[in-house]
């Protein structure tokens, strides 16, 4: 417990520097980095963000939502001592001693154009937009690339043999930060087949759910007018009370 | 057929390349002709197998330029047939492996027309991926 | 037996017939084929260079499936596993073959794929016709309902399935494994000498007159010697022999079309296993006109 407390204090305090320029001499934990191949001793605790802010960097692009959702902060890295080639989210990850890092800003790739309401649901539809995903060597680099986690090779694999619904369902959670395609030696870019397996799968692979059919007749109805007027009409403190009180379900 | 008397040692180096990445003896070969005659796709190619093997033996990188090399399909029938228990067909590959490697790719694989496409099955995609894209 | 099964890309698609049928027929033969989880593509072709490890990762990384699966029970037999696909069936064999002669590949591999447990060099990768003639082709005959009678077939076995030498199931030279299991069902042999010629392959893809121009002689040389139908154990060969006479019509205009069935079709036919398990709609030449006349259908 003692010692989670600790932690907790540097991480505070480090954020702190960040944030409110705090004197460097009350911070007690140090790392030292290498941004781009320059070395750099920051406070211990922080993000790799915040550690490249704290150095000086500032992000004009490759940092977007700070909260790990949007994938624009996607960073590579080695330790000091690893063969490993790492990736991470700079606003998700901590700075450890002795990192050797790079931002990559943009995975360079083609997003198909195409029209889903004209394109056949067969596994054809994958291969005409993205036939590299038959280069795939099964080497599963992408997988260990992925910072979200997601098994990438497999729903490669997927949606070579047309299997819509195991791509959507395993790629669900990208966030295209576009690391799998920089690390892949057949140069597929999986983020992007993903999404189109997603959209395809979506349009023709799932079944409208009843509920969200018996809703959308509701609206139509005007069911729910008297209730957005209400809300239309309330001021923001009412507004605020509502939004505190209301059901939620379960995260 | 090349006619080079002198074996240079480019000529040389080339035939150590294509022996250690095919893993055969090209020089074993004796020039029977067996491979050409047994092999289906002879007619397609600018240069017989048994030629390639001579070309290779001599270090001729014109071999390596050859239609032959990307016309072979692996089929291993000359493999069978070979009296020298050599295997053309891996040498075939270690010349088009030495193409592939630079990052060149023997087919458009963007451009293959989209009613193709939409017909060829997943097998005959991966195979030309790999014989013919590097 | 209920052995480890490795479909491969085209079976889930192109080829469905034949996973269909096959596995239907195998069942007949009290062969319970059970479907690896998380198998990836075998690559189709085996890497022929020296020094080409990456290749054979994808090959190797399903034999670890077939590895586990013996090991968590999930299947009886130790260490074995079944292919319908000619291609993918040479491809394992082969990876599985390099990486069992040769440690030090294996080490390599091994240590590459770090995020698998390591491969023991032990499975011994089979095609489910090999399984059918260990078990004996008088064990097919009993179980046919619906003799083939009159239906003249010529095998065609091409090139992954018997070659080369240590890696096929049968003669490179003279190969009888399907005219023995189709003589089992019934049907009258016909002998194609380009039985195992090559089909042309992935030459589909981008220089489609040579397969045109190999396909046409296969066929017309099956018909030649008398030949009603081919069959073949191969989702590319198939394409190749059935799809591409829609091109072989148009360039040579005496050319009459010929079914192309896949072994396991004219297993669950002679088995009467019903026409959902032949998957006959599936084939590009329709072979049901062919049947009818022979009161098969």
């Amino acid at each position: 417990m003692e010692d989670k407390k600790d932690i907790m204090q540097i991480i505070a305090d480090a954020n702190k520097s960040v944030t409110t320029g705090i004197d460097s001499a009350d911070i007690e934990h140090w790392v030292w980095i290498h941004i781009m191949g320059r070395a750099y001793q920051v406070p211990a605790g922080l993000t790799i963000m915040q550690a490249m802010e704290y150095a000086g960097y500032k992000f004009i692009t490759s940092a977007g939502c700070r909260a790990g959702f949007c994938g624009a902060c996607a960073t590579m890295y080695r330790k000091e001592g690893e063969y490993k080639l790492q990736t991470a989210m700079a606003c998700q990850t901590r700075v450890e001693d002795g990192m050797f890092l790079v931002q990559i800003p943009f995975a360079p790739a083609q997003e198909a154009t195409y029209d889903i309401t004209k394109e056949p649901y067969a596994a054809s539809t994958l291969l005409e937009h993205y036939p590299e995903i038959a280069r795939c060597v099964a080497c599963n680099t992408c997988t260990k690339a992925c910072p979200q986690d997601l098994e990438v090779m497999d729903y490669i694999q997927d949606a070579l043999r047309g299997d819509y619904k195991k791509v959507a369902e395993r790629s669900f959670d990208c966030i295209q930060c576009g690391l799998c395609a920089v690390r892949c030696p057949a140069e597929i870019t999986q983020f992007n087949v993903g999404m189109l397996a997603r959209r395809m799968y979506g349009r023709y692979g799932m079944t409208e759910p009843e509920y969200a059919k018996a809703r959308l007749t509701e609206l139509d109805q005007g069911k729910y007018d008297k209730e957005f007027k209400k809300l239309l009409a309330a001021d923001v403190e009412e507004l605020k009370k509502r939004y505190a009180a209301r059901e939620r379900e379960a995260d | 057929m090349p006619t080079n008397t002198v074996i240079t040692a480019a000529n040389e180096a080339f035939l150590r390349r294509i022996n250690e990445l095919s893993g055969e003896k090209v020089t074993r070969c004796e020039q029977c002709g067996i491979c050409s005659a047994g092999c289906p796709l002879v007619a397609e190619m600018d240069r017989t197998p048994a030629e390639m093997m001579r070309m290779v033996q001599l270090g001729d990188e014109d071999i390596a330029k050859s239609k032959t090399i990307w016309i072979c399909a692996s089929c291993f029938t000359c493999t069978v047939k070979c009296p020298r228990g050599l295997d053309p067909s891996k040498v075939a590959e270690a010349l088009r492996q030495l193409n592939l490697r630079k990052a060149v790719d023997y087919i458009d694989l963007m451009n293959i027309p989209k009613e193709e496409m939409e017909i060829l099955p997943q097998i005959a995609l991966v195979s030309a991926f790999r014989k013919l894209t590097g | 037996m209920k052995i480890p099964y490795y479909p491969g890309c085209s079976l889930k698609t192109s080829a469905k017939n034949l996973e269909v049928s096959a596995l239907a027929a195998a069942e007949k033969l009290g062969i319970e084929m059970v479907e690896m989880p998380r198998w990836n593509c075998c690559g189709t072709v085996f890497s022929l260079t020296s020094d080409d490890l990456m290749h054979h990762v994808a090959s190797v990384r399903n034999l670890v499936r077939v590895q586990e699966m013996s090991e968590n029970g999930s299947v009886d037999t130790t260490n074995k596993m079944v292919t319908l696909c000619s291609m993918c069936f040479n491809t394992m064999k082969s990876a599985a073959k390099r990486v069992r002669e040769n440690a030090e590949d294996l080490v390599k591999i091994n240590s590459f794929m770090d995020t698998e447990p390591d491969y023991n060099g032990n499975v011994q990768v089979l095609h489910l016709l090999e399984i059918i003639r260990d078990m004996g082709f008088d064990k097919v005959s009993a179980k046919v309902t619906r003799p083939l009678e009159g239906l003249k077939i010529a095998p065609y076995y091409g090139c992954m399935l018997i070659r080369p030498k240590e890696i096929g199931i049968d003669d490179p030279e003279d190969p009888t494994i399907g005219a023995q299991l189709f003589k089992a069902l019934g049907a009258e042999i016909v002998d194609n000498p380009f039985k195992k010629v090559c089909c042309g392959a992935y030459h589909t893809v981008h220089n489609k007159d040579t397969v045109i121009e190999l396909a046409h002689d296969i066929l017309t040389h099956a018909q030649e010697e008398g030949g009603e139908a081919i069959s073949t154990s191969c989702p590319l060969c198939a394409f190749n022999l059935d799809n591409r006479q829609k091109e072989i019509k148009e360039k040579y205009l005496k050319f009459k079309e010929m079914p192309v069935f896949y072994f396991s079709q004219l297993m669950t036919l002679a088995f009467g296993l019903g026409e959902d398990a032949c998957m006959f709609e599936a084939n590009y030449v329709d072979p049901r006109p062919l049947l009818k006349s022979k009161n098969l259908l």
